[in-house]
């Protein structure tokens, strides 16, 4: 299908919502930053500022009792499934009212209620997960698909081997997100792998392997669907790889100085906000007044997510021991 | 009914999964027609009455471990073969970050309940195939460890895990099974029970007094307890009472069981068949001198093997395993001194 017609068949509620989801992403992203270094915010972070389309595109895609499981780098992730600003701030803040009550911090941000595994922070800790996720869909007969969000150099991990070739023989309604940014905090891919493709590897575990533009969300909703709804229909799992870029350094003041200034130029023209957004405004779909109003309403939505998350309790230090085993006390 | 430990795991594998359609079974060479049902033939047959819930997979121990986890996490009762315990090394990630974890960083928003079967022990394959790898989970918060020395033990115990709602890691020792023909191992001994006909549980984080005595506690699991009988029962003779404790569980431990025998005795002898360098004669020695250091009359003594990987030469194998002969000289040194 070309561009324009896909345009007009997910029509103007389905763009708009694409825009604002990203939206609020960059806008958490940056709020945050500046909270960050002005010291307001405890722990650390790795922000998803360009890399927006990728978790919207995807997440836009899925039905609602699906699950996503995340990384290191969830806040995207997060707000494209459909966590709160107030349980996500309040979880950065460290407070009762977080997401995991204070327990699992930037990293760990999840809500299984909302369909978003609590996020694992070890590079390629979650896609044998996610396979034992859509292998219970599968032996409960539930219509439902897992989604494993991470990065390139996830794909040097030895459990990306062994969950997509457990995922093909096992044939789970799984799908495998490869976001594919271009780094491994600073390491170049190119510099880690002989290939160019990551969506290449899929063919030696005999499943597909699709590439779509993530810096572009119709490209990415678009695979995205479709690789989802193979898994539904039992057409097994598929590797999607998005090519994508982080505007930001990886993790907390990280300035990204190992990134040749004209990559870095390039992608940015790239950004999938800014061109999304000339999109709609030349398509006639919305106009400047109306994206503003967007903006602002998110700007205002952060303004008391702050709120509620500063002046949301912080757990009592003995909370420590909360928590951990379903069925009895941490022993001493 | 008479079961070996390796058919009471079967028919409590069994039970369960006719018991419950969430629980399936997860592993290598678990349920290949013609195949031998695990390594140590637990699983023999019951791919016939479950196909579906049996699941053969690649050898991916790192993919094993983080299905069972995604699908407990979904609602499903997972069972993992490791098929032998070093292999847990393989999987470390998923069984000490996520597995143990995630609950924990969920802020208790769900549930982990995955079972991971490991057989352990020095066997005559070296020091790959035939450890005792149970201290490492001593210091792994989220995960209860349990250790069944007798059939009747392994199938209660092994029921209670799979009702669980907390992942439990079982060791199984590989010449405590009773597996039979081809399988049989070498120096097995018989730990056979009678199995009554009824859904009995034995709950985690209970040992259990094997045999009563006065002068000397020792505390053991899995082979070891059958060591500790065989010392008991030569010292008996020389007129040395020893209390022989089955841990049954590893963690939580049973510290209140262990410190009533040790008010009683006033000495304390931890067995195990693990290296004494952070073992679980370590912990276990800990608590007691923390908590009641007024009622020991001697020394704690830990009989473990030596600080090294287990040799594969059965001349040093059998020097790397504590015998029955190395506790009772223990103990009846540490009788005579004090």
């Amino acid at each position: 299908m070309e561009h324009e017609d896909i345009i007009k068949e997910l029509g103007k509620e389905k763009l708009i919502g694409f825009y604002t989801k990203m939206v609020k992403i960059r806008s958490f992203e940056e709020r945050i930053r500046f909270l960050f270094l002005e010291g307001k915010m405890p722990g650390t972070i790795h922000q998803y500022i360009g890399m927006e389309a990728n978790a919207v595109g995807v997440c836009s895609a899925l039905q609602k009792d699906d699950v996503i499981a995340s990384t290191h780098r969830p806040h995207g992730h997060a707000i494209a499934r459909g966590l709160s600003f107030n349980e996500i701030m309040a979880e950065l803040y460290g407070r009762t009212t977080g997401c995991c009550r204070g327990k699992g911090g930037s990293m760990h941000l999840g809500n299984l209620e909302k369909g978003m595994l609590t996020a694992i922070a070890i590079v390629g800790g979650n896609l044998p997960i996610v396979v034992g996720m859509s292998l219970a869909f599968k032996l409960m007969k539930q219509n439902r698909v897992a989604v494993s969000f991470f990065g390139d150099g996830a794909s040097n991990e030895g459990s990306f081997h062994e969950s997509l070739n457990m995922a093909a023989v096992l044939n789970t309604p799984s799908v495998f997100v490869c976001e594919n940014n271009q780094y491994g905090a600073s390491t170049s891919i190119k510099k880690v792998m002989k290939i160019e493709n990551i969506a290449d590897r899929a063919r030696s575990y005999g499943i597909e392997g699709v590439i779509a533009d993530g810096m572009d969300v119709i490209d990415v909703y678009i695979h995205a669907k479709d690789a989802i709804e193979k898994a539904r229909k039992g057409g097994g799992p598929t590797l999607l790889e998005l090519k994508t870029f982080r505007f930001c350094g990886h993790s907390r003041r990280d300035p990204g100085s190992y990134i040749p200034k004209e990559e870095k130029e390039s992608w940015q023209r790239k950004d999938p906000i800014n061109n999304f957004k000339k999109l709609l405004l030349n398509e006639g779909l919305a106009g400047e007044d109306e994206l503003d109003d967007i903006n602002n309403l998110i700007e205002k939505e952060l303004d008391e997510s702050i709120i509620f998350a500063q002046e949301s309790p912080e757990p009592a230090p003995e909370d420590t021991l909360k928590d951990l085993y379903a069925t009895m006390e941490v022993p001493e | 009914m008479i079961l070996s430990i390796a058919e009471a795991l079967r028919k409590a594998i069994y039970d369960e999964m006719e018991r419950d359609d969430k629980v399936f079974h997860i592993g290598e060479d678990i349920g290949i027609e013609g195949g031998f049902g695990g390594a140590f033939t637990v699983t023999l047959g019951l791919e016939k009455s479950f196909r579906d819930r049996i699941i053969d997979t690649p050898i991916s121990e790192i993919g094993i471990f983080g299905a069972a986890c995604g699908a407990a996490v979904m609602g499903m009762r997972p069972i993992v073969d490791v098929q032998y315990g070093d292999f847990l090394f393989c999987a470390m990630d998923q069984v000490a970050n996520q597995i143990a974890k995630l609950r924990y960083m969920s802020g208790g928003k769900i549930k982990v309940p995955v079972v991971m079967r490991a057989p352990v022990g020095v066997t005559g394959r070296g020091s790959q195939h035939a450890q005792n790898m149970e201290p490492y989970f001593l210091s792994c918060p989220g995960i209860k460890i349990i250790a069944p020395s007798t059939a009747y033990d392994a199938y209660g115990l092994l029921k209670a895990a799979v009702r669980d709602d907390d992942p439990v890691l079982i060791f199984e020792h590989k010449l405590l099974y009773g597996a039979k023909g081809a399988r049989k191992e070498e120096g097995a001994i018989d730990a056979s029970s009678e199995i009554p006909d009824e859904d009995y549980t034995i709950p985690i984080g209970k040992a259990i007094v094997r045999k009563e005595g006065k002068d000397a506690t020792i505390i053991s699991h899995l082979l070891m307890v059958h060591h500790s009988l065989q010392a008991a029962k030569t010292l008996e003779k020389e007129g040395i009472s020893c209390e022989v404790i089955d841990l049954r569980s590893l963690w939580p431990l049973d510290i209140g069981l262990i410190s009533e025998s040790v008010k009683k005795t006033g000495r304390l002898f931890i067995v195990e068949e693990s290296p004494k360098q952070g073992g679980i004669g370590a912990e276990v020695s800990a608590q007691i001198a923390e908590t009641i250091p007024d009622h020991l009359i001697s020394p704690i003594v830990r009989i473990a093997a030596p600080n090294t990987p287990a040799p594969f030469s059965p001349v040093m194998e059998k020097f790397y395993i504590p015998q029955p002969e190395r506790i009772s000289k223990e103990v009846r040194k540490i009788i005579e001194e004090y």
